[in-house]
């Protein structure tokens, strides 16, 4: 009977921890460059200038996220509210929208690391 | 002589002969619309209902044309019948992921119009065929709350303000031609190509429609979404 409960135990913690793998597992081939590119640069540019392709009838200038000294300025968990919560939760505009309906943590995560590599060490 | 229940009955038969030549030439320039569908343009619309994992993001920027498969709740049957047999580019980046045709320039990004390709035409019967066929694509009832929308008025300047600063829709849309952003379709034809209660459910979560969806979610509830649908009736107005 022990055995029985033991056999069932591991299955259920097997099924469990599965499930978990497969929830917390990012689309395959995913990167933050491409995430940027699709959700981003169409604002803030292929390169991360600001000059995106969008950027020409907006009132506000998409920020330019090559500037290091702009960029340095700002923490992590800043970009991550940003990003997820849109410009107004930073008191910037609005025409930064909240992409909490597109992307998911895991994916702004990778975002981040994105435009760190491409404000301050050269990447794009 | 007068025969009162038998011109009854020649009348009832003749109304049923009607109404089966009628269904049966419907449901056969719907087949057919389907084989040419099939033929013509399932190499760049998806037309067949996909599994939902393979909507991704590669899947996205692979794509060449708008998904097709849930046309029904999207389409108006005029503007579809029309533009089938006239089309012209309702994307100003074109019809695919927009990155695809945008280059780098010194002056910042700009569409590449040598990436840009026209959408083939087909001939009055086609079209109708075609449109016969997908009118009939609706596997998302659950998102549409069918005659939810009730136009109401709205003061243009307000509204205007509205869709470009506050909401910040113009960043991708055009609200006339020639002003806002160029990866998402136009909007001030938008009145006339798609169905108003796809345009709310659209708006209300994109994501439920299209996995990879470009469009974020703002969050809003039914007046906010229909006060930018009754600009919509606006600026549709301003069109020739």
């Amino acid at each position: 009977m022990n055995s029985v409960n033991r056999i069932t135990s591991f299955f259920l913690l097997a099924v469990t921890l599965y499930s978990l793998s497969v929830t917390a597992q990012a689309e395959s081939g995913i990167t933050g460059k491409s995430l940027y590119q699709a959700y981003c640069s169409q604002c803030h540019g292929l390169y991360g200038d600001g000059f995106g392709v969008n950027s020409y009838d907006i009132d506000v200038a998409p920020r330019d996220h090559t500037d290091a000294g702009e960029m340095n300025a700002r923490t992590n968990e800043d970009l991550f509210k940003a990003i997820k919560f849109g410009g107004k939760s930073v008191n910037k505009s609005p025409l930064m929208p909240n992409w909490d309906g597109n992307l998911d943590d895991q994916e702004i995560n990778l975002i981040i690391k994105h435009l760190r590599k491409i404000c301050c060490e050269g990447g794009q | 002589m007068h025969y009162p229940r038998y011109n009854t009955l020649k009348r009832t038969v003749t109304f049923s002969l009607f109404l089966f030549f009628a269904v049966s030439l419907s449901a056969a320039e719907s087949a057919d619309g389907k084989q040419l569908l099939m033929d013509s343009c399932s190499n760049c619309h998806q037309i067949d209902m996909p599994n939902k994992a393979s909507l991704t993001l590669q899947e996205k920027i692979n794509r060449k044309g708008p998904p097709l498969y849930f046309a029904g709740h999207k389409y108006q049957q005029a503007w579809l019948e029309n533009w089938l047999q006239h089309p012209r580019r309702i994307t100003p980046s074109g019809g695919n992921y927009w990155a695809n045709a945008v280059v780098v320039t010194d002056e910042g990004d700009e569409i590449d119009e040598n990436k840009l390709t026209a959408h083939i035409a087909v001939n009055q019967q086609q079209a109708i065929a075609i449109t016969q066929y997908l009118l009939t694509l609706k596997p998302f009832p659950d998102l549409i709350r069918e005659g939810e929308y009730t136009p109401g008025k709205v003061p243009r300047m307000l509204a205007a303000k509205d869709f470009r600063k506050f909401k910040g829709c113009v960043a991708c849309h055009r609200d006339e031609e020639g002003f806002g952003g160029v990866t998402g379709p136009e909007l001030y034809t938008a009145m006339k190509r798609l169905t108003p209660e796809y345009i709310a459910s659209y708006i209300r979560n994109p994501t439920a429609w299209e996995p990879r969806s470009l469009m974020p979610n703002s969050h809003l509830n039914d007046a906010p979404i229909y006060k930018l649908m009754n600009y919509l009736n606006i600026i549709v107005e301003d069109l020739p």
